[in-house]
């Protein structure tokens, strides 16, 4: 069976930006796949490449077996593309927003209304969307990215800027559509998400990607680093350094965001015993790895959204 | 990949093999459903209503109210002591003098003389010597001062032919060609339609286009399994029907409040619009290709508008312009639209007289709609 995506050594430049630099991944038929990355890493370029908006300097691209670009009316009606931001026509309510974009595909206005009521938007089929929350405008767009049941389906950002209620139930939303059966591909700047959705991430950074997996394997990977943290304010970081280096502790970070205290390092039992010692343990908490762990081990920096 | 069998088997059987019937369905259904979100918005958006339907029209109201019954240039002339050729025109004749001028008796010259100046009078008669009939009169309004010495100077040569006791010799018989009804009006309507029509058509296409590009509606469009043939029809459908919507509005009040009489072709006023529409748009498709943001847009569209109406003689006639405008004016389809429209709006023009222009705008469609193909950008960067 074809692959749902296939991408061969895009790149992509921008005067003087690499924005895309020699890209490959392959997507099965039914997967959730991430990329992850912080802004300005390549990840809304990629997927523009992919929906074929955008035509690669360098590189081959393929969905469903066939090329995106350029412009294929066979391929269009298999995907379903929301957008960063929520493109719609001006002064239109929900109701007539779905129906509008659904009617581009043939689709009725039944299934266009049953759309809506499946992103729970029936009580808002009368607001107009310039006048809808950033969570409802959201699931609008998926709503509309929906309505032609596409088999592959882009997300770009989709939970940017929502509240944490607002994120959880687009979380939901977004893993029965996959649990349907369609191949989803989701680019997020947050590693939770991430990590509750994906079934593969890639994690890309200055346009390549560094390293590919389920989030469960990268975490493995790494899962000898333990991060442990406690209240600002109780040690200094200088002499924290201090103390740690004497004990003998082996410290891959340390540093204080004047909220918490943090330190990662393999050997988390000679830095407990120096934070217990200076009566430093407010606050105390002590985690495994995490996406964000991943990220530092591949770049050598802080992830910053 | 397992899971996917249970949505597929639906897929391929909505869209299945008869692209054929269903895709002409398809799109006849999307070209419907694109052209009623743009109408919606458009309605429903008060400030881009006033722009097309309103502003033009309380131009209309202005213009037509200030220059309502002011044709007839009517003077005010004083006259001092007796004069005895005016006291001596009696009857029919005097009722015709009534007509264009106001004759007031003083006796004090000198302070009537002042009067002149300050331009309270045109003009001031007394009975010189002799035959003589003395004419002061203001140069303030040069039109007024000619046609004022034009009628003393024809009642002091009908006097003096009718001294000789001969019957006239040759008599000049002049005949206004247009409707004697003609009024400002007349050439004011078809002027401020012209306006409006090209206000609404040049920025609805300019700012729907940036809009779209910027919102990323148009990559939604392109996305989508529709043609741009598609879009370009919906978007050509709702301009049309502005401009016909501005052009009905415009002639029920103009005919109903302000006097406008319609000569017998008027119906060619909506497929010359409809020719216009198609020019403006494309002026509009132009500066929305070139333009990255709306205030750009605007800004462009405005730049051509403004002008244009001005050169094109929307707002008032170009006769008295200087040649090297009048060229100018020629190359601007607004132009041709005022003309045509004055025409057979209210000089009783013909089929023949529109063809020629609605071929013209046509074509200047065309070729601009060309330019812009090749100017246009799906995306901004």
């Amino acid at each position: 069976m074809t692959a749902a995506i296939s991408a061969d050594g895009i790149r992509q430049r921008y005067g003087d930006v690499q924005a895309v630099d020699g890209v490959s991944f392959t997507v099965e038929a039914g997967e959730f796949y991430g990329i992850l990355g912080p802004n300005g890493a390549g990840k809304t370029t990629t997927m523009e490449i992919l929906e074929g908006v955008r035509k690669p300097d360098e590189g081959r691209v393929e969905l469903l077996g066939m090329a995106p670009w350029p412009r294929n009316p066979k391929l269009l009606p298999r995907i379903g593309v929301q957008f960063q931001a929520s493109a719609f026509f001006r002064k239109l309510t929900a109701r007539e927003t779905i129906r509008t974009f659904a009617s581009f595909y043939g689709v009725g206005p039944k299934r266009a209304d049953a759309m809506l009521e499946r992103v729970g938007l029936s009580d808002k089929a009368e607001t107009l969307t310039d006048q809808m929350s950033g969570g409802q405008a959201q699931r609008l767009s998926i709503a509309c990215a929906l309505a032609h049941d596409p088999e592959l389906v882009f997300l770009d950002e989709p939970t940017t800027g929502l509240d944490p209620q607002a994120r959880r139930n687009l979380w939901d939303l977004l893993r029965d559509i996959n649990n349907e059966g369609r191949t989803v591909v989701l680019t997020t700047h947050y590693l939770d998400e991430a990590e509750v959705l994906c079934d593969r991430v890639s994690i890309m950074d200055h346009g390549k990607i560094l390293h590919t997996g389920a989030p469960a394997a990268l975490i493995r990977e790494i899962d000898d680093t333990v991060r442990i943290s406690v209240a600002s304010g109780q040690l200094p970081v200088e002499r924290a350094r201090e103390l740690l280096t004497a004990a003998g502790a082996d410290v891959a970070t340390l540093e204080d965001d004047t909220v918490s205290l943090s330190v990662s390092t393999r050997l988390p039992a000679p830095v407990l015993s120096v934070l217990a010692e200076q009566n430093a343990l407010r606050g105390l908490e002590v985690r495994g790895a995490t996406l964000e762990d991943v990220f530092l081990q591949l770049t050598g920096r802080e992830f910053r959204a | 990949m397992t899971a996917s069998t249970s949505t597929e088997p639906k897929v391929p059987a909505q869209r299945g093999g008869s692209a054929g019937a269903a895709g002409g369905q398809e799109r006849v259904s999307a070209f419907w459903s694109l052209s009623r979100a743009m109408l919606l918005g458009m309605k429903r958006d008060r400030t881009a209503t006033f722009f097309i339907l309103l502003f033009p029209l309380v131009f209309l109201v202005f213009f037509g109210s200030v220059t309502k019954g002011s044709t007839s240039p009517h003077a005010k002339v004083a006259q001092v002591g007796a004069v005895k050729l005016f006291d001596s025109i009696q009857g029919d004749e005097r009722a015709g003098l009534d007509k264009v001028l106001t004759i007031t008796k003083t006796d004090d010259e000198a302070a009537t003389l002042e009067k002149v100046r300050k331009g309270d009078f045109d003009a001031l008669i007394k009975q010189g010597p002799d035959g003589q009939v003395e004419l002061r009169y203001t140069a303030a309004d040069q039109v007024r001062a000619g046609a004022l010495q034009g009628i003393l100077n024809s009642v002091v040569q009908e006097a003096n032919q009718r001294a000789t006791h001969q019957p006239a010799a040759y008599v000049l018989d002049a005949q206004q060609v247009e409707d004697k009804s003609l009024k400002p009006i007349q050439f004011l309507t078809p002027g401020l339609l012209g306006w409006a029509v090209a206000t609404g058509a040049v920025f609805g296409a300019a700012l729907t286009l940036v809009n779209w590009r910027k919102s990323k509606v148009l990559r939604r469009l392109r996305l989508a399994p529709i043609s741009a043939g598609t879009v370009v029809s919906s978007r050509i459908l709702v301009s049309l029907l502005t401009a016909l919507l501005q052009t009905s509005v415009f002639l029920v009040v103009a005919t109903s409040f302000f006097g406008l009489k319609l000569t017998g072709n008027w119906w060619l006023v909506i497929p010359l619009v409809a020719c216009a529409t198609l020019a403006f748009m494309s002026i509009g498709l132009l500066a929305g290709s070139v333009a990255k943001t709306e205030e750009a847009a605007n800004g462009i569209s405005q730049i051509i508008v403004l002008p244009m109406s001005f050169l094109s003689g929307s707002f008032f006639p170009m006769d008295g312009a200087p040649g090297w405008l009048q060229t100018v004016s020629k190359v601007m389809p607004l132009h041709y639209l005022v003309s045509s429209a004055q025409s057979v709006l209210t000089r009783g023009g013909g089929v023949m007289d529109a063809l020629p222009t609605m071929g013209g705008l046509l074509l200047f469609a065309a070729v601009l709609t060309g330019i812009a193909w090749k100017l246009f950008k799906w995306e901004d960067a």
